[in-house]
């Protein structure tokens, strides 16, 4: 009898543990709340830009919780992310996403920080058919391979600087412009350059420098020989945060003179406090601006964005963390259309995304890029010792004149 | 191309001052590589990150309002502690074994000290400013940023006063005589174990001064080592152990090569071209090698 009871009680034991690690398993949602995974450089090269991106991703969390939650179905649900750190390392993210799918049984996932760790966990997340809206993965090949379950909220890698050609061009009279251009051998950058061909292409412009930086770049000065002596109109540098410092201490240093410089992460690599006066007017793309006139109910303005996170984290809030927090308000706003917490609908209702948020608009292309938000630029502009970046284009939200040309160094004081 | 021959005067001016400048400051730093190499048979993969380190130690100062070229006093005098420290703890217990082990060792080293300098100093990008101006030359077509030229004045300095202390000082006398036999030095009294210390840190110290160098002139980042250790290695691998005026030639050669690659095939096989001067130069000497095998025969 007693043995009977005993193996009752293991019977039922077992089945209760399956019953749990079952219920584990489609943890997607757990009682009020619904669980979002995302495998994010908290170490290794990525690690600032990795928690710029966390910081985005807990604010919005935070204010959507406190805000009513998600409602689906009537009730009302809370966000919770789980978070693995990938050590900046493209084979280590996409085992966590692993790991988050399989594991912690996650039905969604946010995207981690930059093009290479997305284009690591994008497979993954498109072979258990898992939605992820990614804030930080602008490479044009990541919305070229027919992907069906990734949502981008930033425009792609190759608008990046598109506007400035169109802009030296106008400043040119409409006239073909001769354009420099010297760009790192990496996925995000040569998306970059792609935009450039094509602008060039489109007006008629001439390039006449096409260098390749390599990865380990730390000096550029052959490029910049090449450009003192060719004097294009326009020269454009891009090569993540180091290539925009390297580019400024060289330019400044051997006094090159071109009437315009573009590049990619200005802000990123804080050029206006570490360059100071030197960095001034050089022309810098990026995702967002504080001063663009978008709104949400969420945020407010992104004025108000910048004040809030700026009293939650201590620092003004760069354009990744904006999108970050931007991705967010797409998966409770698809998740509320949806009705329901199937995946495939889910999915649906994000691909049928058409949206305001403070950060910009958002509707997603076949790809799964954003396409209704423009890029902007602003210029680096000095006032004494203290620089601020203001904006210059599109002409909608610019705050300040676009200084052109560069004057010359030797009239620079 | 065309540019080259078009601009060819000024434009080769430029091109050979980069150079010399960039390759005189990797020459000090694959002094010390050839230094300890020669001397205790260390390949030392952490090399790179040890500039590095010495580069944020100039950094940290700048960031405390101190101009960052005491760096390149400062900085040594901390590294060479930091390598005497290394040598205690890790590179003592692989000293004698095969190349294989100290190659691992010091790799694990490199990853630590990354990771470190990430976890102190952040991953961002950053610089010094040393606002020393420019020299231009030649009505302004061929320009010299200052901090170059300081970088390399000084690193010939350093060079020239590590020559002198190597050949008079009893310690320098100790460290020629365990390279060229660590048994024999040891049998006539040499406490080999001290000169080994003192050297790990003199390559300390001179990755200290070349870091310092690079925070003025290049940029910081707890991850760019890796580059200075493959470029001192190849310079080493080039000119020979302990031979300085070969390491000179062949760190200002490497300089000038690069420099000269990168106009005439362009930026993108910059590296390539060195990499593959390096294989040539590697299979020439190869050659020259079997060829003398045969007069033995």
């Amino acid at each position: 009898m007693n043995k009977l009871v005993k193996l009752f009680t293991i019977f039922i034991s077992a089945i209760t543990l399956t019953i749990a690690s079952i219920s584990s398993s489609f943890a997607k949602v757990e009682g009020e709340y619904i669980v979002l995974g995302s495998a994010i450089s908290l170490t290794g090269k990525y690690s600032s830009n990795g928690v710029h991106t966390q910081n985005g991703y807990n604010m919005a969390v935070e204010r959507i919780n406190k805000m009513g939650g998600v409602n689906v179905g009537g009730k009302s649900y809370k966000f919770e992310i789980i978070y693995y750190d990938d050590e900046s390392n493209p084979k280590r993210a996409a085992q966590l996403a692993e790991r988050l799918i399989k594991q912690d049984g996650v039905h969604y996932m946010l995207g981690p920080y930059s093009s290479g760790l997305t284009k690591a966990i994008a497979p993954v997340t498109e072979k258990y058919k898992i939605p992820m809206v990614e804030a930080n993965g602008a490479s044009r090949s990541l919305f070229t391979k027919g992907y069906k379950y990734l949502f981008a909220v930033l425009s792609p890698a190759n608008q990046y600087l598109e506007v400035a050609i169109d802009l030296a061009v106008e400043k040119n009279g409409g006239k073909p412009v001769r354009i420099a251009q010297a760009f790192e051998q990496d996925a995000f950058s040569q998306d970059v350059r792609l935009g450039i061909l094509d602008a060039a292409k489109r007006t008629g412009s001439e390039i006449i420098i096409d260098d390749k930086l390599p990865k380990e770049l730390n000096d550029m000065a052959a490029t910049l020989a090449k450009v003192k002596a060719t004097k294009p109109d326009v020269l454009v540098v891009s090569g993540h945060t180091k290539g925009a410092l390297t580019a400024i201490r060289q330019i400044s240093e051997m006094k090159v003179d071109v009437p315009m410089l573009a590049m990619t992460h200005c802000d990123a690599a804080k050029l206006s406090k570490q360059h100071g006066k030197n960095s001034e007017y050089a022309l810098c793309a990026s995702q967002w601006h504080k001063n663009l006139s978008y709104k949400d109910k969420f945020f407010g303005g992104g004025k108000k964005y910048d004040k809030d996170f700026k009293k939650e984290f201590g620092y003004a809030p760069p354009y990744q963390s904006a999108e970050s927090s931007a991705a967010l308000l797409v998966f409770k706003d698809a998740f509320e259309r949806a009705n329901s917490f199937d995946r495939d609908k889910v999915r649906d209702a994000l691909k049928t995304t058409d949206m305001q948020t403070f950060y910009g608009n958002i509707k997603f292309g076949p790809g799964g890029q954003n396409v209704a938000k423009p890029m902007i630029l602003f210029q680096v502009r000095c006032k004494g010792d203290t620089c601020e970046n203001k904006v210059v284009a599109p002409t909608k939200w610019a705050s300040d004149k676009f200084y052109h040309p560069i004057p010359k160094w030797s009239e620079r004081s | 191309m065309d540019l080259l021959i078009f601009q060819a005067p000024i434009l080769m001016v430029q091109a050979s001052l980069d150079g010399i400048l960039l390759g005189i400051l990797f020459a000090l730093i694959a002094y010390g590589m050839a230094l300890q190499w020669g001397v205790m048979n260390i390949i030392n993969i952490a090399q790179g990150d040890l500039v590095i380190l010495g580069g944020y130690i100039a950094y940290t100062m700048y960031l405390m309002g101190i101009h960052p070229a005491w760096g390149v006093i400062v900085s040594p005098i901390i590294m060479y502690f930091v390598g005497w420290a290394l040598y205690k703890l890790v590179i003592n217990k692989v000293v004698d074994r095969d190349l294989f082990i100290s190659i691992l060792a010091t790799f694990g080293i490199a990853i630590v000290f990354q990771q470190l300098m990430n976890f102190v100093f952040g991953a961002d990008v950053v610089v010094a400013q040393s606002e020393y101006g420019t020299t231009m030359l030649f009505d302004n077509s061929v320009t010299l940023p200052n901090s170059k030229i300081f970088a390399a004045v000084i690193s010939v300095l350093y060079a020239i006063g590590l020559v002198i202390y190597m050949k008079k000082s009893r310690l320098g006398r100790a460290i020629r005589a365990t390279a060229q036999n660590a048994r024999a030095a040891k049998i006539l009294g040499v406490d080999t174990e001290k000169v080994y210390a003192a050297t790990f840190g003199i390559n300390a110290a001179l990755c200290g001064v070349a870091g310092a160098l690079i925070s003025i002139t290049l940029t910081l980042h707890p991850y760019v080592g890796l580059p200075y250790t493959v470029r001192s290695f190849m310079i080493v691998i080039v000119a020979g152990l302990g031979n300085l005026p070969a390491v000179a030639i062949s760190g200002m050669g490497l300089g000038l090569f690069e420099e000269f690659a990168d106009y005439i095939l362009g930026t993108e096989f910059r590296i390539g071209a060195v990499f593959m001067l390096l294989v040539f130069i590697l299979v020439y000497r190869r050659f020259k090698l079997s060829k003398k095998r045969e007069y033995l025969k």
